[in-house]
């Protein structure tokens, strides 16, 4: 379960409220392109200490969580 | 200058690789040489890269058509110069033929090394790129790929494709501040226009004669500085395909 990590680095680089970020917000409502969502699991990379490759589409934040959660498997 | 940054080179054992090293070599960066087979000769590529001109060089044996290798050499370079800042896919075969005469497998390798060579590269540098915050994608393309040249139909889609590689990688990775290019060599006076001395475009040449890898090199070095351009193909090539 990473969504707390997510949602702080969300908000780092949005500069969005960190409340705001909801499981099934989108990336685009958030104002996050795709390319953004590369450089976003970047920087949750060094958060989580962890390496992943995005290679399939997230469309919302708890897509990228459960995404990264199947990598950890 | 291209101090503190590193390039790879792909096909830069010799020809217009070997001259595109030399130079960045000139400039400051340190180089990663990458080829598929002469050791030798690679090796004689960073050992004046280093002794000349006081760089840090290495050569690494890498197919880039294979996907997985392309990678694990990526990250090879990356752990061993730190960063990548320069990508320059230089790597190019030929197997020309008549259209009707030409086997698939000729077809298929061509494609394979010169343009999906070209997109592993751009894929598994991308991400060294993006955590830098800078990047610079150099893709050697040919005339050929603007204007066709009989017997070269494999050569040709492949270089014509790599413009449409370069234009894409362009658009999608400028919002981060990574620039692609192309560069369009006419007859370049390499190992590999040495089948191409019979050409009759040879003859519509409008500076008179081929060109030397120096004057690629020279095309490249402005690329790698030129901050404000992304998406160009910039033809050095005598004024052939003008």
């Amino acid at each position: 379960m990473y969504f707390n990590t997510i949602a702080k680095v969300i908000s780092e680089r949005t500069g969005c409220d960190i409340a705001a970020v909801k499981p099934e917000s989108t990336f685009s409502d958030l104002g996050i392109d795709s390319l953004d969502t590369v450089e976003l699991l970047m920087d949750l990379e060094d958060e989580i200490g962890i390496e992943i490759e995005l290679d399939q589409k997230v469309e919302t934040v708890d897509d990228l969580d459960k995404f990264i959660q199947s990598k950890q498997g | 200058m291209l101090h503190n940054k590193t390039a790879v080179i792909t096909g830069g054992s010799r020809g217009i690789g070997r001259a595109i090293a030399y130079k960045f070599a000139s400039l400051g960066a340190d180089i990663a040489v990458i080829y598929a087979g002469n050791q030798d000769a690679a090796e004689a590529v960073c050992q004046k890269c280093r002794q000349e001109y006081g760089v840090k060089a290495r050569s690494y044996c890498c197919d880039v058509s294979d996907f997985e290798k392309a990678k694990e050499t990526t990250a090879q370079v990356k752990a061993d110069f730190g960063s990548i800042h320069i990508l320059v896919n230089n790597a190019g075969i030929t197997k020309d033929g008549l259209i009707l005469r030409m086997k698939e497998a000729d077809f298929d390798r061509v494609l394979a090394v010169n343009l999906k060579g070209a997109f592993h590269m751009i894929r598994h540098c991308s991400g060294v790129f993006l955590r830098a915050k800078e990047g610079c994608i150099i893709n050697i393309a040919s005339v050929t790929g603007l204007m066709g040249n009989a017997g070269q139909c494999n050569y040709a889609a492949s270089k014509a494709g790599l413009i449409g590689l370069t234009k894409t990688a362009a658009r999608e990775l400028a919002p981060k501040g990574i620039r692609c290019n192309a560069i369009a060599p006419g007859f370049i006076a390499t190992d590999m226009t040495q089948s191409q001395s019979e050409n009759p475009m040879l003859k519509m040449i409008p500076l008179g004669r081929m060109g030397e890898p120096e004057d690629v090199a020279q095309a490249a070095a402005y690329l790698a500085e030129a901050r404000y351009v992304t998406g160009e193909v910039l033809r050095v090539d005598g004024g052939i395909a003008m």
